[in-house]
C-alpha cells in the first residue's frame, strides 16, 4: 500500500470532529441524566443518582409517559408492516412502465419534500370537514405513511435497479409460476433490503412528529407527549426521557441488525456463494 | 398476463396510490380550497375571497419571514454541503476497505435514529449560559462573562439544523461517490492532474447528481420546519412553517392554508429549478 497523504490525516480529525459533533450532546444528555437529586440542566453534576429515572417512573403528573409510548410503538408496527407490503408492491410495480407511472412517481416525490405541516393540517382539515375524528390509528397513521412510503420505495427501487433478472429467468424455464419466481427467488434475494426498509418504517413512526400533530387526536404518541414535557418540564426528567428513548432506539437498530446478520449467516450455510456480499 | 402489464402494474400500485390520493391530493386541494375561505372567531366559513392572500401579501411580516426562511435555508445548505461532502469524500476515497467505509458510514447514520426533539434539548447543557460553551470559553479566558447569544438565537437555530440534517447530504453525496470508477481518477492522476485539480475536474461533477439529491432534502426540510426554529430560538425568531403554525394555534385554518399554499409553491418551484439539473429516476 502507498503512504497515506497527508490530506488523510487533515480528512481523519475532521471526521473525528464530526463524530463528536454528532454524538456529543446525546452523550453529554445521557451523562446529565444521571443527575442528583438537587442538580439542574446544567453541569455541575450534584452527585450521581437513579432518582430521575425514578421520578420518570413514578410522578405521572406531567402526562401520559407509558400510555403515548405503546401507542408509539403499535404505530410504529403498523406503519412498519405497511410500508413493507405497499413499497414491495410498487417496488414491483415500477419495474415495467404502465400509464400513469410517471405521474405517480412526481406524486411519491412529492410526498417527500412537501413540508410536514402541510400533511399535518390538510389531513387535519379534511377530517374536520368530512365530520370525522382524528385518530393515531386513522388520520395519524395515513399522515405517517405519506413519509415513509417514499423512503420504503426509494430503497425498492434501488433494489430493483441492481436486481439481476437472469435469477427470474432462470426460474421460469424451471416452470416456476410468476408467484412461486416472486415466493423462492425475489423475495428471498431482496429479503435483507426489505429488513432496511422495515427499520425505515418503524423508525419513522416512532420518531415523526410533524405529521402527527394535527392528525393524530386525544390519544398522544411519544414525541407529541415528549414536545409537552420541553414547553412545562425543566428538570433533568427531561434528559431522562431521553436517554430512555435514545436507549430504546438503539436497541432496536441492534434487533434489526442482529435479524439481518442470522439471516445472512443461515444463507451462508445454506448455499456456497451467499453471504459474502456486504451487509 | 404479459399482455396486460397496464391492469397488473395498476392492481400493485393500487394501495400506493390510495394512501398518495387520500393524504397526500385530496388535503393539498382541501388546503387550496380552504386557503380562499374565511373565519370567525369559532369557526371557518365556506367562501370565496382574496381576503387571506390580500392580507398576506400586504403584510410586511410575511416578506421579512420569508427572507429569514431563504436565509436559514440558504446558511444551513452552504454548511451542510461543506461538512457532507468532505465526510462522504472522506469515506469514498480514504477509507480502502469496504467493511470499514461500511462501518464508519453506520456510526454517522446511528444518531438519526434518535427523536428530533430529543437532539434538540441535548444541546440546552452545552449553550445555556452556564453551560459547557460558556463555562470553557470563560475558563479558557476568552470571555470575561457568559455569552448570551449561544442559546434562543439565530446562531442555535442553525446549529441544531446542521446537527439534525447533515446526514440528509452525506448519504446521497456518499452513494454517488461511491459509483465513481476509481481508474477515471487514476487516468486524471496519470494525465498529470493535481489533487485540488482532480476534486474539482472530475469528482465535483461526477457527483453532482448526489450533491442535487441531498440539496433538495436540506433544502425542503428546512423551509418547512416549525419546531426547530420554534424550540432553537426560543419564539423569538420565525419562519414560514412557524407562521402556519401559530395560525393553527388560534385556529386560523383559512390564513394558515394561504400561507401553506404560497410555502408549498415556493418549495415546488425551488425544487422544479433543482430539478433541471438531475435526472433522480436514473440516479437510483
Amino acid at each position: 500500500m502507498e503512504p497515506r497523504p497527508r490530506s488523510f490525516y487533515i480528512l481523519t480529525a475532521f471526521f473525528a470532529l464530526f463524530l463528536l459533533f454528532l454524538y456529543g450532546p446525546t452523550i453529554t444528555i445521557g451523562i446529565l441524566s444521571f443527575q442528583g437529586e438537587g442538580g439542574g440542566l446544567t453541569f455541575p453534576m450534584r452527585g450521581v443518582s437513579t432518582y430521575w429515572f425514578r421520578d420518570l417512573f413514578e410522578q405521572q403528573a406531567v402526562g401520559d409517559i407509558w400510555g403515548s409510548f405503546s401507542r408509539s410503538i403499535v404505530l410504529g408496527l403498523m406503519v412498519m408492516v405497511s410500508t413493507i407490503v405497499v413499497s414491495v408492491m410498487g417496488g414491483l410495480a415500477f419495474r415495467k412502465r404502465f400509464w400513469g407511472s410517471g405521474i405517480l412517481f412526481y406524486l411519491i416525490i412529492t410526498a417527500l419534500v412537501i413540508p410536514s405541516i402541510l400533511i399535518s393540517l390538510g389531513v387535519g382539515l379534511m377530517f374536520s370537514q368530512a365530520d370525522l375524528t382524528v385518530h393515531w390509528a386513522t388520520s395519524g397513521f395515513g399522515a405517517q405513511l405519506t413519509w415513509t412510503l417514499p423512503f420504503g420505495l426509494l430503497i425498492m427501487f434501488a433494489v430493483f435497479n441492481r436486481f439481476d433478472k437472469s435469477y427470474e429467468e432462470a426460474a421460469r424455464d424451471l416452470g416456476a409460476s410468476p408467484w412461486q419466481t416472486l415466493r423462492h427467488v425475489v423475495l428471498p434475494i431482496i429479503a435483507p433490503s426489505l429488513i432496511g426498509v422495515a427499520l425505515f418504517g418503524f423508525t419513522l413512526s416512532y420518531d415523526e412528529f410533524a405529521r402527527t400533530l394535527l392528525t393524530a387526536g386525544s390519544y398522544n404518541t411519544l414525541p407529541l407527549e415528549i414536545y409537552g414535557m420541553t414547553t412545562n418540564v425543566t428538570s433533568p426528567v427531561l434528559y431522562a426521557l431521553g436517554t430512555l428513548t435514545t436507549g430504546f432506539s438503539l436497541a432496536i437498530i441492534g434487533v434489526f441488525l442482529t435479524i439481518a446478520l442470522l439471516g445472512n449467516r443461515r444463507r451462508a450455510r445454506a448455499a456456497s456463494d451467499a453471504g459474502k456480499g456486504v451487509l | 398476463m404479459q399482455a396486460r402489464p397496464n391492469l397488473t402494474g395498476w392492481l400493485m400500485v393500487s394501495p400506493l396510490a390510495f394512501v398518495l390520493a387520500v393524504f397526500l391530493l385530496m388535503p393539498i386541494i382541501l388546503i387550496a380550497v380552504v386557503s380562499f375561505w374565511t373565519a370567525t372567531e369559532f369557526s371557518i366559513v365556506p367562501a370565496f375571497s382574496w381576503e387571506n392572500y390580500d392580507f398576506l401579501f400586504g403584510s410586511s411580516v410575511t416578506y421579512r419571514v420569508f427572507l429569514n426562511t431563504f436565509k436559514y435555508a440558504a446558511i444551513v445548505w452552504a454548511l451542510t454541503f461543506l461538512i457532507g461532502f468532505t465526510v462522504a469524500y472522506y469515506l469514498a476515497f480514504h477509507i480502502r476497505t469496504q467493511t470499514w467505509q461500511i462501518a464508519m458510514f453506520l456510526l454517522c447514520t446511528i444518531p438519526f435514529w434518535t427523536s428530533n426533539i430529543i437532539r434538540m434539548i441535548s444541546w440546552i447543557p452545552f449553550l445555556g449560559r452556564n453551560g459547557i460553551a460558556n463555562s470553557a470559553l470563560l475558563s479558557w479566558g476568552v470571555i470575561d462573562e457568559p455569552v448570551e447569544w449561544l442559546l434562543f438565537s439565530d446562531f442555535a437555530v442553525i446549529l441544531a439544523f446542521v446537527h439534525l440534517y447533515t446526514l440528509f447530504m452525506v448519504v446521497p453525496i456518499f452513494n454517488t461517490m461511491m459509483r465513481i470508477d476509481k481508474s477515471l481518477i487514476e487516468a486524471a492522476r496519470d494525465a498529470g492532474a493535481t489533487g485540488p485539480q482532480i476534486l474539482w475536474n472530475v469528482i465535483l461533477p461526477l457527483t453532482k447528481p448526489g450533491i442535487m439529491i441531498g440539496t433538495i432534502f436540506v433544502v425542503t426540510l428546512v423551509m418547512g420546519d416549525f419546531i426547530t426554529v420554534r424550540f432553537m430560538s426560543g419564539s423569538q425568531s420565525a419562519n414560514v412553517g412557524r407562521l402556519i403554525s401559530n395560525d393553527i394555534a388560534l385556529l386560523q385554518y383559512p390564513s394558515a392554508s394561504a400561507t401553506a399554499i404560497v410555502l408549498l409553491a415556493t418549495v415546488l418551484i425551488v425544487i422544479g429549478i433543482l430539478l433541471r439539473f438531475v435526472d433522480i429516476r436514473k440516479e437510483l
